[in-house]
């Protein structure tokens, strides 16, 4: 196949996911909006004291987490949620196809600009979530997880696009390659790690309105969601994955830089949302150990340090300038 | 009495915490307004654009965020808060790790994790077994008449220790670098050399403990610059490669040696690395006046002003008489366009047009003030006529001198930076990195284990477990000990199922 036979082919490829991510995005919604039997149980209120909060002789840190209450799986909503994932699995594969497809069509890693990221961030998104769906029953997150994937791709083909070619001189090294990776992996990470938080937020709200005996929340949406204490444990091990690797993203970003332009760190603006995003991640995580700020006010924090993410990743490009314009050389 | 309270404010994690915010707050404003570290000339656009806006931000060192007292303030703070708290951290883990496991509480089965079973054998063998399997799945085990206390994941704590220690390192490290480092930039046309002994930068800053005479004593000259352009297609200008050959003289006396430099690879000569960062046209000027005497002859730097390469270029010839001032563009593929006028289409010279406009008067070259070569003051100056010239071509002005466009040749930028602190920040990041992985992966746990005599024989057993970090429990340790107990037995007779508790699933 010629290159620009491939090309298309990937622009095809990625078309067809978006129309699939679609349906599955309108599955998951019905599926979600079926109505579930029986009340949602509430979770078991926290056992015992933080050794933080001064415990003394025994203390105990975490409750166990009560076993999966039987709402989660939901008999009206549960096939729907079966054939998104299974639309899930088929998108993803299409977005990694033509990831693949447009990787052969230039010759090189198919990240090499903003179309290019972002339709690899939509497909790391998707994978992180299908990967932790292995293990674990998540069809009630996947509504979450397929709008940013859509809203991604939907950026990558309309603002972004970019035509096959090849790279600028600034960017053609092998730490392109791992960097960006790692970045993408992060983005992938982060935004499933989002969409838990949120998650944790609507079903902590709910469990609180609900023993306050309030009719809203305790039907629909939020009692299909797992209990609040269980998605915080979710959402902070995803965390506690990608802030290293947005460590490690950082730190190969600087060494880049210091053999690109002969500073490992300038305060360029990609680097300053970079920096703000670290010590957002590292304030969420020193959040959950902090008496007083553990839960609610940590998952706030956890979404600020994501808007840091996001604002790096579109909004520094489009409208800051600095080194990072992917445009070519630095004047 | 005050101090003390000051100093566990200081360090208390809700000040880190509310200091780590600060400290992302304070970085916002660096990336919105531009950088004199980083961009003086957009500085300095804002400033004369908005002078009365300008001066209070600059005031606030909104220009020069990263190093404004406010920001050091923040980070300080945070770096002292750190210490603070993890130096006496840092002994009390040594003594915990050094400490023996706590006994056993009294009623194990009032922890909300725990088993109970049964076994055949008596308590003694029961417990042996129990610690041989943790000794073997490395944890710390002590044993006392009929209980067992054990712990593990101390790593997790030294991870985190070693990681917020290593962040102190890499604080000094970069402070390192920009003390004892320095950066410079130059611009060399082809055909003319640098030499960085006599330090001939454009612009350069130096940290407070670098002089330029520790500068390795090399130079070399740009022989040749090239660039490749995508031709055609949506990123039709979009740069494909640069390239910098040059002859290099590592020392004095040395013969030269044939070398390149690329973007991302930089040339390195004994510490000092020359990044290649940017490039443009050299258009070459000869200047005559009446008499045919040369007044003027040079190549001189246009500054590329879009990705055209759209270029300003100036020119001054205090020996013409009366002086004599050029302003205009470079424009390596010509176009007029009705409405933007004369621009740059691509950035390769496939059709290269030089538009001047002629000053004469006054160029206030003797006043005494520093003026920028990139600039005319033609405050003293009239305006003698406008003029497009092809490469070849001659311009004759109403006094009879001649100006001809001879030709261009490129220049390239370069930035010639030593940081003696990167290794050292390298390292930190490293053990930081290695410190964090075993922090946020390694849960602490601790289990016990008390073993009574069954009143049939053998014992009764109670297991218990704690986790010592978030969200982790001790569920599966107990699973794994009570199967151990379990297959352990030295009768021959079935182990007795768990009676009750949390059975293992
Ligand atoms: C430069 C600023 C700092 C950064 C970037 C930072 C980063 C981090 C990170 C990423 C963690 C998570 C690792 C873990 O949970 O074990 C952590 C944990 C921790 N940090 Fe910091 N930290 C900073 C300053 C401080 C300061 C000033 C203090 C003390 C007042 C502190 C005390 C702690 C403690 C006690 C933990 C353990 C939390 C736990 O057990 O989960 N840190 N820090």
């Amino acid at each position: 196949m010629t290159d620009t036979a491939l090309a298309s082919l990937s622009n095809g490829l990625v078309y067809a996911a978006m129309l699939t991510y679609a349906i599955a995005m309108v599955v998951f919604a019905a599926s979600l909006a079926a109505r579930a039997p029986g009340r949602r149980p509430l979770a078991e209120p926290a056992l015992g004291t933080s050794r933080r909060q001064g415990g003394v002789g025994v203390a105990v840190r975490d409750a166990p987490v009560p076993a999966r209450s039987p709402v989660v799986q939901p008999a009206p909503g549960r096939r729907g949620g079966n054939i998104a994932m299974s639309l899930t699995w088929l998108a993803t594969l299409l977005v990694g196809a033509g990831l693949v497809a447009r990787g052969l069509s230039v010759g090189r890693v198919p990240w090499g600009n903003m179309y290019e990221f972002s339709v690899a961030s939509a497909f790391a998104i998707s994978a992180a979530f299908l990967v932790l769906s292995l293990r674990r029953d998540l069809r009630w997150l996947g509504l979450l997880v397929v709008v940013p994937v859509l809203l991604t791709l939907g950026l990558a083909v309309t603002v972004l696009y970019t035509e096959a070619g090849q790279l600028v001189p600034a960017l053609n090294s092998y730490w392109l390659i791992i960097h960006v990776a790692a970045a993408i992996i992060c983005a992938g990470a982060f935004c499933v790690g989002t969409a838990l938080t949120v998650a944790y937020l609507v079903a902590d709200t709910s469990e609180r309105r609900v023993s306050r005996g309030s009719r809203f929340w305790g039907s629909g949406l939020a009692r299909r969601l797992p209990p609040a204490q269980r998605l915080d444990a979710m959402a902070y091990r995803i965390h506690t994955f990608a802030f290293p690797l947005w460590t490690f993203a950082v730190v190969a970003g600087a060494i880049w830089a210091e053999n690109a332009w002969g500073r490992y760190w300038g305060w360029d603006p990609k680097e300053t949302w970079a920096f703000i995003t670290w010590v957002g991640y590292a304030a969420y995580l020193h959040a959950r150990a902090t008496a007083g700020w553990k839960g609610r006010k940590a998952a706030v924090i956890a979404l600020v340090a994501f808007a840091a993410f996001i604002i790096n990743y579109f909004g520094v490009n489009i409208f800051l300038t600095g080194l990072h314009s992917y445009g070519g050389l630095p004047s | 009495m005050w101090a003390r309270w000051a100093w566990r404010t200081l360090t208390s994690m809700r000040t880190a915490l509310l200091l780590l915010f600060m400290l992302a707050l304070a970085s916002v404003p660096g990336s919105i307004f531009p950088q004199r570290q980083t961009n003086a000339a957009a500085v300095n656009m804002y400033l004369a654009d908005d002078p009365a806006k300008a001066r209070i931000l600059d005031r606030l060192g909104m220009f020069d965020v990263f190093g404004s007292p406010w920001f050091a303030a923040i980070y300080l703070l945070l770096f002292i808060s750190l210490a603070g708290c993890v130096l006496p951290r840092t002994r009390q883990h040594w003594r915990a790790i050094r400490s023996r496991p706590p006994a056993a509480p009294k009623h194990l089965d009032r922890l909300p994790d725990h088993r109970e079973l049964v076994s055949p054998s008596p308590p003694e063998q029961a417990l042996a077994a129990g610690a041989e399997h943790l000794r073997a799945a490395r944890w710390r085990v002590i044993t006392t008449s009929g209980t067992l206390s054990a712990e593990t994941g101390y790593s997790r704590e030294i991870g985190n220790l070693v990681f917020h220690l290593a962040l102190l390192v890499l604080l000094a490290a970069v402070a390192l670098g920009s003390l004892g480092g320095f950066r410079g930039n130059v611009v060399i046309r082809e055909g003319t050399a640098f030499a960085a002994s006599s330090a001939q930068f454009d612009s350069i800053s130096p940290g407070r403990l670098f002089s330029t005479t520790e500068l390795p004593p090399f130079s070399f000259t740009l022989d040749r610059f090239t660039a490749d352009f995508q031709r055609g297609g949506q990123q039709a200008g979009a740069p494909r490669a640069f390239r910098a050959d040059v002859s290099l003289i590592a020392s004095p006396g040395q013969s030269p040696q044939q070398r390149t430099i690329e973007v991302n690879e930089p040339l390195e000569v004994d510490g000092v690395k020359v990044f290649l960062v940017g490039h443009g046209y050299a258009p070459t000027v000869t200047i005559r006046d009446g008499a045919g005497d040369v007044v003027f002859h040079d190549s001189v730097v246009c500054l590329p002003q879009d990705a055209g390469f759209t270029s300003t270029c100036v020119v001054k010839a205090p020996d013409a008489f009366p002086q004599l001032g050029l302003t205009g563009f470079f424009l390596p593929t010509a176009t007029v366009d009705p409405s933007r006028g004369p621009y740059s289409r691509f950035p390769a010279p496939d059709d290269p047009a030089l538009f001047l406009a002629a000053w004469e008067g006054d160029l206030g070259l003797d006043t005494g003030r520093p003026q920028s070569v990139y600039k005319l003051d033609t405050a003293a100056m009239r305006r003698v006529g406008i003029k497009a010239l092809l490469p070849g071509q001659r311009w004759t002005l109403p006094d009879g001198s001649v100006i001809s466009f001879d030709g261009y040749v490129r220049f390239a930028a370069f930035a010639v930076a030593r940081d003696p602190g990167k290794e050292l920040a390298l390292a930190a990041v490293l053990v930081a990195m290695a410190g964090l992985g075993l922090s946020l992966s390694v849960r602490r746990r601790r289990l016990w284990m008390r073993a009574s005599p069954a009143t049939g024989g053998g014992s009764r057993i109670v297991l218990a477990g704690i986790a010592r970090s978030e969200h982790a429990s001790a569920a599966s340790d107990l699973d794994r000990l009570a199967a151990a107990l379990h297959s352990s037995r030295p009768s021959p007779t079935p182990a007795a199922p768990p009676l009750h508790g949390k059975a293992a699933p």
